[in-house]
């Protein structure tokens, strides 16, 4: 039972962009649509599922002082191997995605979870706050991905509506922050009325 | 001439913060009080500025270079290695700065660890190596080493520009009755996004 606690509070209570705030460079700069936030947010959690696994093997081994570059080392390797993944198999998102891919390396979101829980705890336990964290992190680009392209460009996960011009500002840059804004005061108000209930 | 429309071109078109997103995280977290977002966009200038020149030179002479006769191509290293070189080089700005000018040092030393994980400083780094600019119609090229070290402590004064203006509006917002649901982290997002607004004027310009 406490194992699946591990898995719901990643997406739920911990999670990484509206409750935490954590990681935000990717998470505005990738959501121009459902489908670009989705993959930025597997991407990611695919690179926080290794590094978890990996640190918290190591842990035991690694120094305390020099913890951090270890991390950072550990984290970095795999974000390039994730960078080649996606340059072989999804190059139309790797080159709309460029140059965040990455910068994974210092999405707070991957070194906060290695320092806060993979150095802390065992290998499944890891893993599974790996997935957590990873799909709350997911679903949450992947909501801001989508409202950004319903308003912009009248269309979700590139089916489009109607060919009506949308509010284009909401694809470009002010429309991420708005959009994000906004999404979290849905979320605090949601869960506002949740623990009032 | 042509630095000049770099400078502009960094500091208000493509800046790093409002069109780029880079630097988000010290955007919001250190936006609190102009004070010290004026020590962390002074540090960021420093660091961003010997960042790139470093980064540009390992990434010319190193991982592209030939090496005994042999063309070594290792630029897929660049991730790995540019990340170790910015966080060896913020530390080593730090012990430098304590020993040499520990004013300076008192008033940036809280911001300098922070800025080995703030995106800004690897992603101008990665950008001037990977991308192809071109100033005032002039044809696409590769930045040199001048060019590029311009271009990055022109980004990080642009995020200076952008966070202390950011940290004006929230020390008036302190003052403001705002809805409960907004408090906080929303209502910066949304009065970010309206600044972001307005720097999308400067667009065109260069």
């Amino acid at each position: 039972m406490s194992k699946i606690k591990y898995l719901i509070d990643g997406i739920v209570k911990n999670n990484p962009t509206f409750v935490l705030v954590l990681g935000m460079c990717p998470t505005l700069a990738t959501t121009t649509s459902a489908i670009n936030g989705m993959g930025m947010g597997f991407a990611t959690m695919a690179v926080l599922i290794c590094s978890n696994i990996v640190i918290s093997l190591l842990a035991p081994v690694i120094p305390n002082k020099v913890r951090i570059p270890c991390y950072i080392v550990v984290i970095a390797a795999f974000v390039t191997v994730v960078q080649f993944v996606m340059q072989a198999f999804t190059p139309s998102l790797y080159e709309t995605l460029g140059i965040f891919i990455p910068l994974i390396v210092v999405n707070c979101v991957v070194l906060g979870r290695a320092e806060a829980f993979a150095n802390k705890h065992n290998v499944i336990d890891s893993i599974l706050d790996g997935v957590g964290i990873g799909l709350g992190f997911t679903i949450a680009l992947t909501c801001i991905g989508l409202v950004r392209e319903l308003l912009g460009n009248l269309s979700a996960f590139d089916y489009k509506f109607s060919s009506a011009d949308g509010m284009l500002v909401f694809v470009l840059a002010p429309g991420a922050f708005i959009v994000l804004g906004y999404l979290m005061v849905l979320f605090n108000k949601l869960k506002d009325r949740k623990k009032r209930a | 001439m042509e630095y000049i429309l770099i400078i502009i071109s960094a500091i208000f078109v493509n800046n790093v913060v409002l069109s780029q997103f880079l630097g988000i995280c010290p955007f919001f977290g250190v936006s609190k009080k102009i004070s010290t977002a004026l020590g962390m966009s002074l540090a960021l200038v420093l660091v961003m500025g010997l960042a790139t020149l470093v980064t540009y030179l390992i990434q010319n002479y190193v991982l592209k270079n030939t090496w005994f006769g042999a063309q070594m191509d290792i630029t897929f290293m660049q991730t790995i290695v540019f990340i170790l070189v910015i966080a060896a080089l913020v530390q080593m700005v730090e012990i430098i700065l304590k020993k040499i000018n520990p004013t300076l040092y008192q008033a940036l030393g809280i911001f300098l660890p922070l800025i080995t994980t703030n995106c800004a400083v690897l992603g101008a780094a990665l950008i001037v190596v990977q991308k192809e600019f071109s100033f005032g119609g002039g044809a696409p090229h590769m930045m040199n080493l001048g060019e590029s070290v311009v271009y990055s402590m022109a980004l990080a004064v642009g995020f200076g520009v952008a966070i202390i203006l950011f940290a004006g509006m929230r020390e008036q917002m302190e003052l403001n009755n705002v809805p409960k649901a907004l408090k906080g982290t929303p209502i910066a997002l949304i009065t970010a996004g309206l600044l972001a607004l307005a720097f999308m004027g400067f667009q065109g310009i260069v």
